[in-house]
């Protein structure tokens, strides 16, 4: 199977980690109405072949224990609450990636009575991951992009 | 059977319903509609349901003031060894939407009457849980998004919520509150238990927080972009929905598909069905704490959807089908490569079944537990693999084939027990069979075109499409508008006709129980909650 051109993110997220948080980054994930697709894709970061948690990255049960979201979905009209309060419970910095079309612009739900039509419509975004879903190394390369974001314009308070 | 035999016995079967039967019609091939007063729905569906052995499919409610002044509603009921549909359509006058329920004699009815009040307004009297649905407690009681005259774009404002989730009071009973947001990368649902001490009393699944009002936003549309929303309703079905509201397309067109066309579905089809069922395997083992077949599953399922992209350019085998046929071909060395990675993933698959069917920790969690009774299964019209462990024939590949499946031979997987052990091993034995269609796919598989234009549709013709995805058999149906648009698209997922089933195979389990239990039905949320 093949995994040589995640090799160059790889490296380069082992040493960000390292250096922005000193060892380790958590994540919650939050399904804000996605098609289970996007959702699907970050399952596959744990499997074996992409297996996140050797860079010192991990999925957590609590928004309370995470550095960083990543949000799916276009935030349903029944999700929006819960996306705040997840935000609100994120510890800070509180990155946030949008990922996937739907969350990064609405996709082909569009803005609807049910659909807010973009994360970014209820919480600050950092980095948006496009993609119908967007590939493991796509969602790997979006959470590099936003602990490099990390650096310049809020300070990591550990 | 042949056709006039055929003809005969829906014939013969519609007779018993003499005067109450206002008119009936051939609508497609494949479906007979009959039309009755609504005061008769109660009768005429529980005759069909009870007496004549039908099973209900879907049920559409439609705003058709613009075309007759009323609105109608469309109970489909399927008649699996005619290979027929019976559509019976009542019609609801505007100025008093009301009509009496099914929900008490035919409980599969159950979401459907109460998904019509609270998308259309469209009341059914007697039903015996009056809370809504698919819109939340804070949706305003007097507004219907699948009306036409309900404008999609315009926000609707919020309401105190009316608590719609069930309270549970008593000595020793505790409520346990889960969701929507949960531990894991999983799907949000918001689920109550009362418990006493570990074991679970009751349980009460509140749904449809994915609720992204797919069928009114794809309303308007040309057919030929609603295939993209038809591929978005669900991610890991995205093929099973594609298909589905293609062949609905071209059942109202008359056109099939070119033969290879057909045999390409199926064949892709199954390689939805394979890298599905395998992870779900692996993902089963993690309902106990099992990680060695997490991860072998996870990693066979990967190198599948690697080979979908080989294949088709997408993991998850979206932007294959269009309307007609296909987007693309699959080559002789395509093939060829395809039955080598098959043998591998094969081998490996073996060998992972063995480790856990001969693990007894794994045995011991999975026999015996969530347990969905013959009985239940039929009430509720379950589907699917949920279906076939509890010795509910269903597989609309056989009933009612489609794609190529009709050349095909499609073996049934069959468990009685009901329990989570019998939906691991119908999915395992599944596998088996899918890999066997596979390969007589590439043996049979005739060279011609993937495509055929789709002729003009009559604006109001309407047709069904179905499919039998990983979870169990979807229902497109789909009436067309003016100028090759989408009028009304309702979308009858597995999921939709599964989750009621769940909460009744709780009870009596310990609350840990209770995340393997879920995922030995392995239900979309995306599906149902469109």
């Amino acid at each position: 199977m093949k995994s040589e051109q995640t090799t160059d993110i790889e490296l380069a997220l082992c040493t960000r980690i390292k250096q922005v948080l000193g060892s380790s980054l958590h994540i919650r994930h939050v399904d804000a109405g996605s098609c289970n697709g996007c959702d699907f894709e970050m399952m596959a970061l744990c499997n074996p072949v992409y297996d996140i948690q050797r860079f010192g990255i991990d999925f957590v049960a609590s928004p309370r224990h995470a550095d960083m979201l990543l949000v799916t979905g276009g935030v349903t009209r029944h999700l929006e609450m819960a996306l705040e309060k997840t935000y609100a419970a994120a510890a800070a910095p509180k990155m946030v990636v949008a990922v996937g079309s739907c969350a990064c612009g609405g996709g082909v739900c569009g803005q609807t009575y049910a659909n807010a039509g973009g994360v970014d419509k209820i919480v600050p975004v950092d980095v948006f991951v496009p993609g119908c879903p967007p590939r493991p190394s796509a969602i790997l390369e979006g959470i590099l992009l936003a602990l490099d974001k990390l650096d310049g314009s809020r300070s990591a308070v550990r | 059977m042949n056709q006039l035999s055929k003809k005969q016995l829906v014939a013969r079967l519609l007779q018993s319903f003499g005067k109450k039967m206002l008119s009936s019609r051939p609508v497609q091939e494949h479906e007979t509609e009959l039309v009755i007063d609504k005061a008769d729905l109660p009768e005429v569906c529980r005759t069909l349901v009870q007496e004549k052995k039908g099973r209900l499919f879907t049920m559409v409610g439609n705003d058709e003031r613009e075309l007759s002044g009323h609105f109608a509603l469309y109970y489909v009921f399927a008649f699996d060894q005619l290979q027929h549909l019976i559509t019976v359509k009542t019609l609801l006058e505007e100025a008093d939407p009301v009509f009496p329920s099914i929900s008490a004699q035919i409980p599969a009815a159950n979401w459907y009457e109460r998904e019509v009040k609270d998308l259309l307004g469209l009341r059914a009297l007697g039903h015996p849980d009056r809370r809504p649905l698919i819109l939340h407690g804070d949706w305003p009681e007097d507004q219907y998004p699948l009306r036409k005259d309900f404008s999609a774009a315009l926000p609707v404002s919020r309401q105190p919520d009316r608590g719609t989730s069930m309270q549970y009071s008593g000595r020793d009973v505790t409520e346990i509150p889960v969701g929507p947001i949960h531990a894991g990368i999983i799907e949000p649902g918001h689920f109550r238990f009362g418990a006493v001490g570990d074991t679970v009393l009751h349980l009460d699944a509140k749904l449809f927080y994915t609720h992204r009002g797919l069928e009114k936003s794809a309303e308007g549309l040309p057919l030929t972009k609603a295939l993209f929303t038809a591929e978005r309703i669900c991610g890991v079905c995205a093929l099973s929905h594609a298909v589905a509201f293609a062949q609905a397309v071209e059942a109202a067109a008359q056109l099939t598909p070119p033969p290879r066309a057909l045999y390409l579905r199926s064949l892709f089809l199954e390689l939805e069905r394979l890298y599905n069922h395998i992870g779900d395997l692996g993902n089963l083992c993690a309902g106990f704490g099992f990680a060695v077949g997490v991860s072998h599953g996870s990693r066979l399922r990967e190198q599948l959807q690697q080979l979908n992209e080989e294949l088709a350019g997408h993991r998850y085998l979206r932007g294959v089908i269009q309307l007609g046929g296909l987007r693309l071909d699959v080559t002789p060395a395509e093939l060829s490569r395809l039955l080598t990675v098959l043998e591998q993933v094969e081998a490996d698959f073996d060998e992972l079944m063995d480790i856990i069917l001969s693990h007894d920790i794994a045995l011991d969690r999975m026999a015996t537990t969530g347990v969905l009774s013959l009985q239940q299964a039929n009430d509720l019209e379950v589907v699917g693999v949920a279906a076939r462990a509890s010795g509910r024939a269903v597989d609309i590949r056989r009933s009612h084939p489609y794609a190529a499946y009709g050349q095909l031979d499609v073996p049934l997987v069959q468990y009685t027990q009901g329990d989570v052990l019998a939906r691991f091993k119908v999915r395992a034995e599944e596998v088996k069979t899918s890999l066997q269609i596979i390969r007589q796919i590439v043996c049979q598989i005739p060279a011609g075109a993937i495509w055929a234009p789709v002729p003009e549709i009559q604006p109001y013709t309407r047709a069904m499409g179905w499919a039998e995805s990983p979870r169990g058999e979807v229902c497109h149906w789909l009436m067309v508008g003016p100028e090759q648009t989408v009028f009304r698209y309702r979308i009858r997922s597995a999921a939709y006709s599964n989750w009621p089933a769940v909460p009744l195979t709780v009870p009596g389990n310990i609350v840990p129980d209770f995340p393997l239990i879920n995922k030995s039905f392995e239900l979309c949320y995306s599906c149902c909650d469109r």
